[in-house]
């Protein structure tokens, strides 16, 4: 039992050590990562400062906004399309769905990227937005979907003889059904849009940056404490996301026991 | 009819990002950089250069997944017993919401010469080493994370797993060791071997990391994609060495089995 316990906390402290770390020194007047100085904000007012920086921090927010809303859209429909599908179409659609998911990301960059070149987009922020929707929309359909399984088909056929139509019983019977599952695909979306770097990568022009791109750039360059600054921040907009998303789902099936 | 309509944008997205960029890429790897359509790509890679990247890029993909599950399984383990274990489970996540590259960062400060390591090293006596830019940082930085992935859906399984088969194991006098090896491991399998898909394909193909933490010392198949597109512009090259990656993950797929897709994930 001590063992265990000892083993856990080992796991956590090396899980949570390099974030800390990074948010510790962010207060460090020194400049380096390595001998903490005195306590200073002054990495934070350079973050704020930065007026590039700050657009391209927009621009991130942007992208996985907009991705993940057009994502979830077309990725409730997608679900609601295998749903209905025949059980042998039901299996490759399901294959097909799960490639981009299963994919490295260097080949969805790459393949992107010859793509939009043969289609003549230009590399830049709708090159970004389209593979962001492009590879959420498997993410929004695998969470969707088990919602929709676990429907009872009855719900479906109830509305219809009570002579609803087909798009009544989408909007009065299946979304409300299915919009915990709809959430879920939105929110991991959001944190797959946030997270990107490879694909972002491979389809960024030169003009356009995420976050995670600009992150990289700077790492290479070395160390330099405005990026430990830049973290905590995340770090903590991260924090307010999962609490948000909790409090979400907390609700949602809280409602769900009520009924 | 109108049930179809809406099915559009999804059946486009299919056509357009799922099925053109995986023809696309098997088109583009026959021609050179020149344009001109050949097979010397695919001669290109069967040379000793490429087949030896490959060989090393399967052997730390190894490397990391077999790391990773050798310390998941007992944190998934140990994180069943735990009380609070969905509070518990919701901080291993946490952490994977981190951005990559600062993680990764990060570790640029812990392992740099005069970083927190090192300084922990010196202080135990071993003295400093050189801990960035080896082929150590690198699968180490990579396990970090890749972990949540794999303790994941371990930890699903063994949720799953009826507790009742256990006391049997025990009642009928297996011992502790017994009862893992025929009992727990077997029934947790699906788990293990959903991790280790959730792990192998992304460690093959890693290239930020090889970058930051490994200074160019490990060349893993990724890198070379990477490279080939982003700097050499031979998107030829590229196209072959992403469908050979693209023929290892799909025979992972195969050899690990993806009933389960789609049920849960």
């Amino acid at each position: 039992m001590k063992f265990s316990r000892l083993y856990l906390t080992f796991i956590f402290f090396v899980l949570y050590m390099p974030i800390f770390y990074l948010i510790y020194y962010s207060f460090n007047s020194g400049g380096t990562m390595h001998h903490f100085e005195s306590f200073t904000l002054d990495w934070y007012k350079e973050v704020f400062a930065d007026t590039r920086l700050l657009i391209i921090v927009l621009h991130t927010m942007i992208i996985a906004l907009l991705s993940s809303s057009l994502a979830t859209i077309i990725g409730v429909f997608g679900a609601i399309t295998i749903y209905y599908a025949k059980h042998r179409w039901k299996q490759t659609l399901l294959t097909l769905n799960n490639v981009l998911i299963v994919s490295p990301d260097v080949i969805i960059g790459a393949s992107f990227l010859i793509l939009f070149t043969i289609a003549g987009i230009q590399l830049g922020f709708t090159s970004v937005l389209l593979s962001h929707i492009a590879f959420s929309i498997p993410i929004v359909v695998l969470m969707v979907l088990p919602k929709l399984q676990e429907m009872s088909p009855t719900l479906i056929d109830a509305a219809r003889d009570l002579g609803a139509n087909e798009w009544n019983i989408l909007t009065k019977v299946i979304l409300p059904y299915i919009t915990p599952g709809i959430f879920a695909g939105f929110f991991m979306a959001l944190t797959y849009s946030l997270d990107d770097f490879a694909v972002t990568f491979f389809v960024t022009g030169n003009g356009f940056s995420t976050l995670s791109v600009e992150i990289y750039s700077r790492a290479r360059q070395g160390i330099s404490l405005s990026v430990n600054a830049l973290s905590t921040l995340l770090f903590l907009f991260t924090l307010v996301l999962v609490v948000v998303y909790y409090v979400i789902t907390q609700r949602a099936s809280a409602k769900g026991g009520q009924k | 009819m109108r049930r179809y309509a809406y099915a559009i944008p999804y059946w486009l997205w299919i056509g357009l990002f799922v099925v053109a960029p995986i023809i696309l890429i098997i088109y583009y790897s026959f021609f050179d950089i020149e344009g001109h359509f050949s097979l010397v790509n695919y001669e290109t890679f069967f040379t000793p250069v490429y087949l030896r990247m490959t060989v090393n890029s399967f052997w730390y993909a190894f490397l990391i997944t077999a790391c990773s599950l050798l310390i998941a399984y007992p944190t998934a383990y140990l994180l069943t017993k735990t009380k609070h274990k969905q509070l518990w489970l919701l901080l291993i996540i946490l952490p994977t919401w981190v951005n990559l590259l600062l993680k990764a960062y990060a570790f640029l400060g812990l392992f740099g010469t005069y970083g927190a390591v090192n300084a922990l090293f010196e202080a135990i006596g071993i003295g400093t080493k050189q801990l960035l830019f080896t082929d150590f940082s690198f699968v180490f930085v990579s396990v970090y994370i890749f972990i949540p992935f794999m303790i994941l859906p371990i930890f699903n399984a063994l949720e799953k797993l009826n507790p009742s088969l256990i006391d049997a194991a025990r009642d009928l006098g297996a011992s502790e060791w017994t009862t893992f090896r025929r009992v727990i491991f077997p029934l947790t399998l699906d788990g293990v071997k959903a991790g280790c898909q959730a792990v192998f394909i992304p460690s093959l193909s890693l290239f930020m990391l090889t970058r930051l933490i490994a200074g160019n010392r490990v060349i893993t198949l990724g890198t070379a994609v990477e490279q080939h597109f982003l700097v050499t512009q031979n998107w030829g090259m590229g196209a072959t060495i992403a469908v050979f990656l693209m023929i290892a993950m799909a025979s992972i797929m195969a050899l690990t089995g993806n009933k389960k897709w789609g049920v849960r994930q």
